[in-house]
């Protein structure tokens, strides 16, 4: 037991710059929910029961226009489609006789950053590590929103523009020191970001949607490296995706 | 607005919460065939990668100073820095050039 506290621990630590960079993306949230019309209070229970940015801000503009209730459910099913490739991804990483709770709970939590930072353990996943990293980005995600909504100004533009960059920086540094020993994952990762910006900038495919891009791209990319470099066995056991 | 913004709330959070959790409680067994295992042990840095570049060149003020806070990401990771240690880096990067642009 005394180990899933240290998981636990070492979750929320892991998790400050999750924190960082939420309280930054949800504050812009907050400030586009008030203008959607929204009280602090329904605000805030749209991140706490959902925390996902990019359906969320896709939601405020559906609540403006007064959308359908299946319009709605249509849009965060496309939008957060990639969720359920992460979900696919993370249950391989938790051990097969894990009580079932604890994969409910985890569901709860997996956001691209929480996924990002919980696949790059070593070895199996303790779903306290996890419970860490959501418990603090969750704090983050719906204190940014509670305090866009009453007060559009009080992080300055300067901080906010610097605090942006603290998602991606975490997910450079989940990616990039296991492509230093291994040539195939280094590959991978430029052909990908090469690919995302060719589908970012290119006419035609540019209209694909930021969420569907995500998907395509993983599938497509992942896919051809699993038919052409298939990890080794021992490998896929003891250290997938290794730290 | 005609709808409820509660309603609304809650189609959002339960059709998010399925995407999440379909897969982790129906799919719990260990999968043995090399090819999903290689698929979705390569997912992850793919996935992490598409989203990152070059969305992070639009995520500040200016795409320069979100450029030199990817290189400084980058270096720092390389050299072995933890998540803390990168992700404020960048920040700070940007934070700093942010002043004299």
């Amino acid at each position: 037991m005394n180990n899933n506290r240290t998981w636990y621990v070492q979750g929320i630590r892991d998790g400050i710059p999750i924190f960082l960079g939420y309280l930054a993306v949800a504050f812009t949230l907050g400030i586009a929910a008030k203008n959607a019309g929204l009280t602090a209070f329904q605000a805030t229970i749209m991140s706490i029961t959902n925390l996902t940015s990019a359906g969320e801000f896709a939601a405020l503009g559906l609540i403006t226009s007064g959308a359908t209730y299946m319009e709605m459910a249509i849009t965060q099913l496309v939008i957060n489609l990639r969720y359920c490739l992460m979900s696919f991804a993370l249950t391989q990483k938790l051990d097969s006789k894990l009580p079932l709770f604890h994969r409910f709970l985890v569901a709860y939590g997996v956001t691209d950053e929480i996924f990002g930072v919980s696949v790059s353990v070593e070895g199996k996943l303790n779903p306290f590590y996890t419970y860490g990293l959501t418990s603090i980005a969750t704090v983050g995600w719906t204190l940014g929103t509670y305090l866009g909504v009453v007060s559009g100004n009080v992080l300055p533009a300067r901080i906010l523009s610097a605090l942006s960059v603290a998602l991606y920086g975490m997910f450079i540094a989940v990616i990039i020191p296991p492509a230093k020993e291994n040539k195939i994952l280094a590959g991978l990762i430029a052909v990908a970001m090469a690919t995302s910006s060719l589908f970012t900038y290119l006419p035609i495919v540019r209209e694909i949607s930021p969420g569907f891009r995500i998907i395509i791209l993983t599938v497509v990319i992942a896919g051809i490296a699993a038919f052409l470099f298939p990890i080794k066995d021992e490998i896929a056991q003891e250290k997938s995706y290794a730290a | 607005m005609q709808h409820n913004v509660y309603l609304y709330i809650l189609v959002m959070a339960v059709v998010t919460y399925l995407i999440r959790v379909l897969p982790l409680t129906l799919l719990r067994k260990q999968i043995s065939n090399i090819t999903i295992r290689s698929f979705l042990y390569y997912v992850p840095y793919v996935t992490l990668a598409v989203m990152t570049f070059p969305a992070i060149l639009s995520a500040t003020a200016s795409t320069w100073s979100a450029l030199i806070g990817f290189v400084v990401a980058v270096v720092l990771a390389y050299r072995g820095a933890g998540l803390f240690k990168v992700s404020v880096g960048a920040c700070l990067m940007v934070f700093v050039l942010e002043l004299f642009v």
